[in-house]
């Protein structure tokens, strides 16, 4: 807590080796269900579910040697296909790469840093329609903080976050930030 | 940015982010579905008051690609035919909702009055008016050069050192206008190569060199050359008398395939289209793997949604708090 990177009136409540178990844990999570890495491609959204999809794709690897991140892992860019477009200032365009192979008819597992109204997903499953045709997508977010907007659920959750809408809720990852962390600040605010 | 009018305007950070953006929407282009859904229920009006197939085609097709409504307005047969002024036309498009105007005109400033006049609240995007400017001709110039020229990692980077040539009648090329202001912001060194008589007043103010002598420019080593369309009636007196021959103009203007020869290996060819295939370029130089002229039209269409999208995808200035 006296951390002095932790922003004044913010709650740190997952640490590096809290973030790095979840993540481990999500990585064996899905190998189990997927029956291995055959048909496994996993997509992150810009800017945190990047680095956040690689650092899952080197735990795949590491467990299952049949995963490739270089064919099996990308990014998938949702601006495009947001539904507040018009809402703030324009936005950049963040980039897409898709395994060379494409999607379809495999199974692809979207990560994202923070799952709140669900928006997000939806953009991104729009999206992914547009790159091809899954087999089944899954998704993986490291904080589930409630608030749905949408019929939406995660199948991977690092933690389950109860929170009021009121807090923020801010992922830190040593990639984007300098450090891991997750924190909860404006509470009672 | 509420308006593109002119590539004088744009910042170096500005043109960077077009070009940024241009180059992630180009990526989308390369897939079997390549609409997307970021201006559903937006409408783009393509004004039209001179023929241009290519550049309007170019506009639709990025306006589609993005999913806005697009309605195309050509003078001929409308109501402009009929004497309507610019001022009740803009009122029209006001009052049908248009959200962005994509205008050309033959008079230089039109774009300028109808984003300034107050006649309608829409993004103006210039397609070129008179012998001013065309300021997506340019970015797409820009784009093409840095694709080719500026590796690998292009994103974010401008022309910083580029050697480049614009060849031919300038004095009526708003290409070329826009161009040398671009291209300069961008960081690259540009040489105007063209006949005395089709170099504008005032010539030597602007933020290039200039050169009478094709093959001095090309011995200097360019990493690019840009031909300019030259109309065949401007060779005649009835024209202007600009040139005594059109083939006199080519064999000391043209890029013939002797002069594609005596340019380094990396540089490219651009032409902003349509060709005067055997007056300014040749069709050895046209059709040489060096060419990068139809790809500056696939370019033209990123280009363009990417111009579309900064001007209409955010919220208006004055609705976003």
């Amino acid at each position: 807590m006296s951390d002095r990177h932790t922003p004044a009136g913010a709650r740190e409540v997952l640490g590096a080796d809290d973030i790095s178990r979840a993540l481990t844990r999500i990585a064996h999570e899905i190998l189990e269900h997927n029956k291995g890495a055959d048909g496994l491609v996993v997509l992150g959204i810009p800017t945190r579910g990047l680095p956040l999809a690689q650092r899952l794709a080197q735990r795949l690897a590491a467990v299952e040697p049949g995963f490739d991140p270089g064919t099996q892992l990308g990014t998938l860019d949702i601006t495009m296909h947001r539904d507040d477009l018009h809402r703030a200032p324009v936005r950049p365009i963040g980039a897409t790469h898709v395994p060379d192979d494409g999607i379809d008819d495999r199974t692809v597992v979207l990560v994202d840093d923070v799952l709140y109204s669900g928006r997000t997903i939806r953009a991104a499953l729009d999206a992914l329609s547009d790159v091809g045709r899954p087999r089944a997508v899954r998704l993986a977010v490291l904080v589930d903080r409630g608030h749905r907007e949408l019929p939406i659920r995660a199948d991977h959750v690092g933690k389950n976050l109860p929170t009021a809408s009121s807090e923020r809720v801010q992922v830190m990852l040593t990639e984007t930030d300098g450090r891991d962390a997750v924190l909860i600040s404006g509470e009672e605010a | 940015m509420d308006h593109l009018l002119s590539a004088a305007d744009l910042s170096r950070a500005d043109a960077v982010r077009i070009l940024d953006t241009a180059a992630e929407l180009a990526a989308t282009q390369g897939r079997e579905i390549k609409k997307l859904p970021t201006l559903r229920g937006r409408t783009v009006v393509n004004l039209f008051f001179e023929d241009s197939t290519r550049t309007r085609i170019s506009f639709e097709t990025a306006a589609k690609r993005l999913s806005a409504d697009v309605i195309n307005f050509a003078a001929k047969g409308s109501s402009v035919s009929k004497g309507e002024s610019l001022k009740d036309t803009a009122l029209t498009l006001q009052a049908m909702g248009a959200d962005a105007v994509v205008i050309r005109h033959h008079a230089s400033g039109a774009p300028h009055l109808l984003a300034s006049s107050g006649w309608l609240r829409a993004a103006v995007v210039n397609a070129g008016d008179g012998t001013h400017q065309h300021p997506t001709q340019a970015l797409l110039d820009a784009f093409t050069l840095r694709r080719h020229l500026v590796g690998p990692q292009p994103l974010g980077q401008d022309l910083a050192g580029l050697r480049v040539a614009i060849v031919g009648d300038v004095l009526h090329s708003r290409v070329a206008r826009s161009n040398v202001d671009l291209l300069h912001t961008l960081g690259a060194r540009v040489t105007l190569v063209s006949p005395p008589t089709l170099l504008p007043v005032g010539v030597e103010t602007w933020p290039c060199e200039v050169s009478y002598h094709l093959d001095e420019v090309l011995a200097q080593g360019l990493d690019a050359v840009m031909m300019l369309r030259v109309q065949r009636e401007r060779m005649s007196s009835a024209g202007g008398g600009f040139f005594p021959s059109p083939l006199e103009y080519s064999r000391r203007y043209g890029l013939d395939a002797r002069r594609l020869a005596a340019l380094p290996s990396h540089a490219v060819v651009l032409h902003p289209g349509p060709m005067n295939r055997g007056l300014e370029i040749s069709a050895t130089a046209a059709d040489s793997p060096r060419s990068v002229i139809v790809e500056q039209v696939a370019n033209g269409v990123a280009v363009r949604m990417a111009v579309l999208y900064l001007l209409l995808a955010g919220g208006r200035r004055e609705d976003v708090s």
